[in-house]
């Protein structure tokens, strides 16, 4: 094997497949911390070149971990459509980025090739995107799924309500969810990430926000952001679960780490089949995040966008009904500033797309890095362009559990009335039968909590 | 030019200047032009702007909704959560104040991550500075693994001036926050100190460690050899809250140990945390329970019988 290029009369050559993709990577201070970055600019640009050319066999054939080792390569590898992969091997990275780009390419083209891929080519073309290829890609891929409601239509944008609270009072996370339904955010999910990850508590949690939804008759899903295992208990003993909820790392050690495996996730997306209050079929929720291998040294010295795509990879046995990045809540020492935040949301993004996933983004970041709201809300109008299905919504964008900020309750009405959205179909007919909404837009009643203490 | 004309020509802009104001005052002031009097100058000086503090609890806690279906429900509603409900919105956006107090609220962590450590306050408590192999903040928040570890300049100025194999070690670390040092050191150092002191337990020189992580205490009881080391550290800056304080330990530190061998007091602030006075008695006592049953963290957990508190989820270590 060789991979080399010239670039401005000076050579460049790549040890591996692993050490190209790293290289190719844009600049993000986690690889930069682990050591695989491009040492320059222009070395970053010849790694491009070099991948570009790159057969997409090279990249099946060379998973950032070995398939004997590794459980989410398995994963990975067993999915794929040997017909579908059978057209596409021979094509190049390069090739790759420009079918994608090509008008004559249409959506279910996209989608039908995805199951001919692994992550590391999901990587690859990503990392030979600008950003605005990164918008346009995603824009073309509508991936919908349907648990109570159905997420991912065109023309729609919706929100999880997401009423986190310091201790989890029960009245406290009532009136956070008060709050965002008179918003219009609910209708991904009612989401609450607890404190206390007993099951005593969460299954409180799950009865609560049941009864708002059954006393209201929302079209929409609950969920408890608990481990797992938690969640599976909650499960037998009766709770009313309307998704199941995990983070994803892209490897074996990695998931580990989050005290979780395939066997586990098997049999948790079982029990949802047979447990849960929602209609399904799709009754599971992933969260993922660029960095997160790398903080549990499961990265395998592979960089963190493939790590990431991999994620997408093990999502996708489950047919999840939404799957988000949690894009800048893991810290300036994986993404610097508000560039690499920026980029790395649209690169998670667009890869979840690319791989059938319905997707949407947590834009958000923490008080070290070097990003403001201004850079989130930034960031939601140019995913919102390219067909983000949802995003979170918190009070002003405040979560005062996780001490972080993401978009708010305001920011979903927003972007609907400034992009022309709508809300999930359901939950909009239901917001324009209880007068807080009204041709898209949100009536004089809307945007007061006080409206759910009717009843 | 000589001087006189530019004399005449910075006098003839400065009077344009003046001209511009007065109209641009008069432009902004829709009301005065409708009624043509009093003379826009007048009207100038005798605007005033005097704002209470945003910041404090009542106004915090105002509620912005303009024709809630429940006024007393909303009130309700707010006291149960710290989250930011019920303030409103014009159209879809939030209103002018509770964007305001956002910008506000995370202002004030930037200047607690970006600020430094007052001199005045590492003087009250006789504290000499070492750094840490970190060059700049910028390459402290970039690689944690630098900010535990002592330059080797550091390791010869506290052998120089420290006492060795104390039963207890103070340092102090900027962290994420220089405020949290600030504003808490001068309540928080003393009571530690005369706790110490009024047990018998014998303490070493104490000294400041410029962009320092939790895990540095490992580093520097290679040079100490005390039996327990204490970090009091700026924790990252939640929004309004910017001054958090964190005092981790350990029983003999040393290379490889990690959080898991550690304690902690977390939110130690005057800003709806632990106040710094009753946080310096907590950490005497826990310092106690270390040295007795020598073993920190889980071990001390499986150690002793009661229960020490969790660890909290931090980004300094």
């Amino acid at each position: 094997m060789l991979l080399r290029t010239k670039l401005f009369g000076k050579t460049y050559e790549f040890g591996s497949i692993k050490e190209l993709l790293a290289k190719a990577n844009e600049e993000k201070s986690g690889d930069r911390q682990a050591g695989i970055a491009a040492e320059s600019v222009t070395e970053r640009v010849a790694a491009k070149f070099v991948l570009a050319e790159l057969p997409l066999w090279a990249l099946y054939e060379n998973p950032a971990v070995p398939y004997e080792e590794d459980e989410v390569t398995r994963v990975i590898h067993d999915q794929v459509n040997m017909t579908i992969y059978n057209e596409i091997k021979d094509w190049t990275v390069g090739e790759l980025r420009e079918w994608i780009m090509k008008d004559t390419t249409t959506p279910q083209m996209i989608r039908r090739a995805s199951n001919g891929f692994t992550a590391e080519m999901v990587a690859a073309v990503t990392k030979l995107m600008s950003n605005m290829d990164l918008i346009y890609g995603a824009s073309k891929v509508r991936v919908t799924a349907h648990c109570a409601n159905t997420i991912g239509l065109p023309g729609t944008l919706a929100s999880r309500n997401q009423p986190n609270h310091p201790t989890d009072s029960v009245e406290g996370i009532r009136a956070t969810i008060y709050e965002g339904l008179s918003y219009g955010s609910g209708d991904s999910v009612i989401g609450i990430n607890p404190v206390d990850d007993s099951l005593g508590s969460v299954m409180r949690l799950l009865d609560m926000t049941y009864d708002v939804i059954q006393k209201w008759e929302i079209p929409t899903q609950n969920c408890l952001l608990a481990h797992v295992t938690t969640q599976m208990d909650a499960m037998k003993r009766g709770a009313p679960v309307g998704m199941v909820f995990q983070s994803l790392a892209g490897s074996q050690k990695g998931n580990e780490s989050f005290g979780v495996d395939v066997g586990m996730l098997d049999e948790a997306y079982e029990m949802a089949k047979k447990y849960a209050w929602t209609a399904g079929p799709n009754y599971m929720y992933f969260e993922t995040g660029q960095g997160s291998e790398l903080s549990a040294d499961a990265h395998h010295g592979a960089d963190q966008l493939v790590m990431e795509a991999r994620c997408y990879g093990l999502a996708k046995r489950y047919h999840p009904f939404q799957v988000n990045t949690v894009v800048g809540f893991i810290g300036p020492e994986y993404l610097y500033d508000s560039v690499q935040i920026t980029r790395a949301g649209l690169e998670d993004h667009f890869m979840g797309k690319l791989y059938g996933i319905p997707m949407g983004v947590d834009a958000c970041y923490t008080n070290h890095a070097k990003a403001t709201q201004n850079d989130i809300e930034n960031l939601a109008v140019l995913l919102t362009s390219a067909g983000c299905n949802y995003f979170m919504g918190v009070p002003l964008g405040d979560d005062v559990m996780l001490s972080y900020q993401c978009t708010s309750f305001h920011d979903a009405a927003s972007l609907r009335q400034l992009l022309g959205l709508r809300p999930l179909p359901e939950f909009e007919a239901w917001m324009e039968n209880l007068g807080l909404m009204k041709d898209g837009k949100l009536t004089e009643k809307a945007g007061d909590a006080s409206f759910f203490l009717q009843k | 030019m000589d001087q006189n004309q530019i004399e005449a020509v910075v006098q003839a802009v400065l009077a344009e200047l003046k001209k511009k104001d007065v109209q641009a005052a008069t432009a902004s002031a829709p009301a005065s032009a409708k009624s043509g009097v009093p003379a826009a100058g007048a009207k100038t000086n005798a605007l005033i702007i005097d704002l209470p503090d945003p910041t404090t609890p009542e106004v915090r806690n105002a509620v912005g909704v303009e024709h809630p279906m429940d006024p007393e429900g909303l009130l309700n509603l707010k006291s149960t959560t710290p989250a930011r409900i019920g303030s409103g919105r014009a159209g879809p956006r939030p209103r002018t104040r509770s964007w305001l107090l956002f910008q506000a609220d995370h202002g004030v962590t930037q200047d607690a991550i970006y600020g430094e450590v007052k001199q005045e306050v590492l003087d009250q408590f006789g504290l000499f500075t070492v750094q840490t192999q970190v060059a700049d903040k910028a390459e402290y928040l970039l690689r944690p693994d630098l900010g535990r570890l002592l330059t080797p300049e550091a390791k010869m100025l506290i052998e120089q001036k420290c006492v060795k194999k104390p039963q207890v070690q103070i340092v102090v670390g900027d962290g994420l926050s220089a405020a949290a040092i600030n504003n808490n050191l001068p309540q928080i150092f003393p009571v530690i100190k005369q706790g110490l002191e009024a047990s018998g337990i014998s303490m070493g020189t104490p000294f400041f460690i410029k962009f320092a992580r939790v895990g540095v205490i490992n580093d520097v009881n290679t040079v100490i050899g005390a039996d327990v080391v204490v970090i009091l550290i700026g924790e990252r800056p939640g929004l309004g809250v910017a001054d958090a304080l964190s005092a981790y330990m350990g029983w003999r530190p040393g290379p490889g140990k990690t959080d898991a061998q550690r304690d902690v007091i977390c939110m130690i602030t005057n800003n709806g945390g632990l106040n710094p006075l009753e946080a310096g008695a907590f950490v005497v006592e826990l310092i106690k329970k270390i040295l007795k049953n020598q073993a920190s963290g889980v071990e001390l957990k499986l150690k002793s019988s009661e229960e020490i508190t969790e660890h909290p989820p931090s980004d300094v270590l």
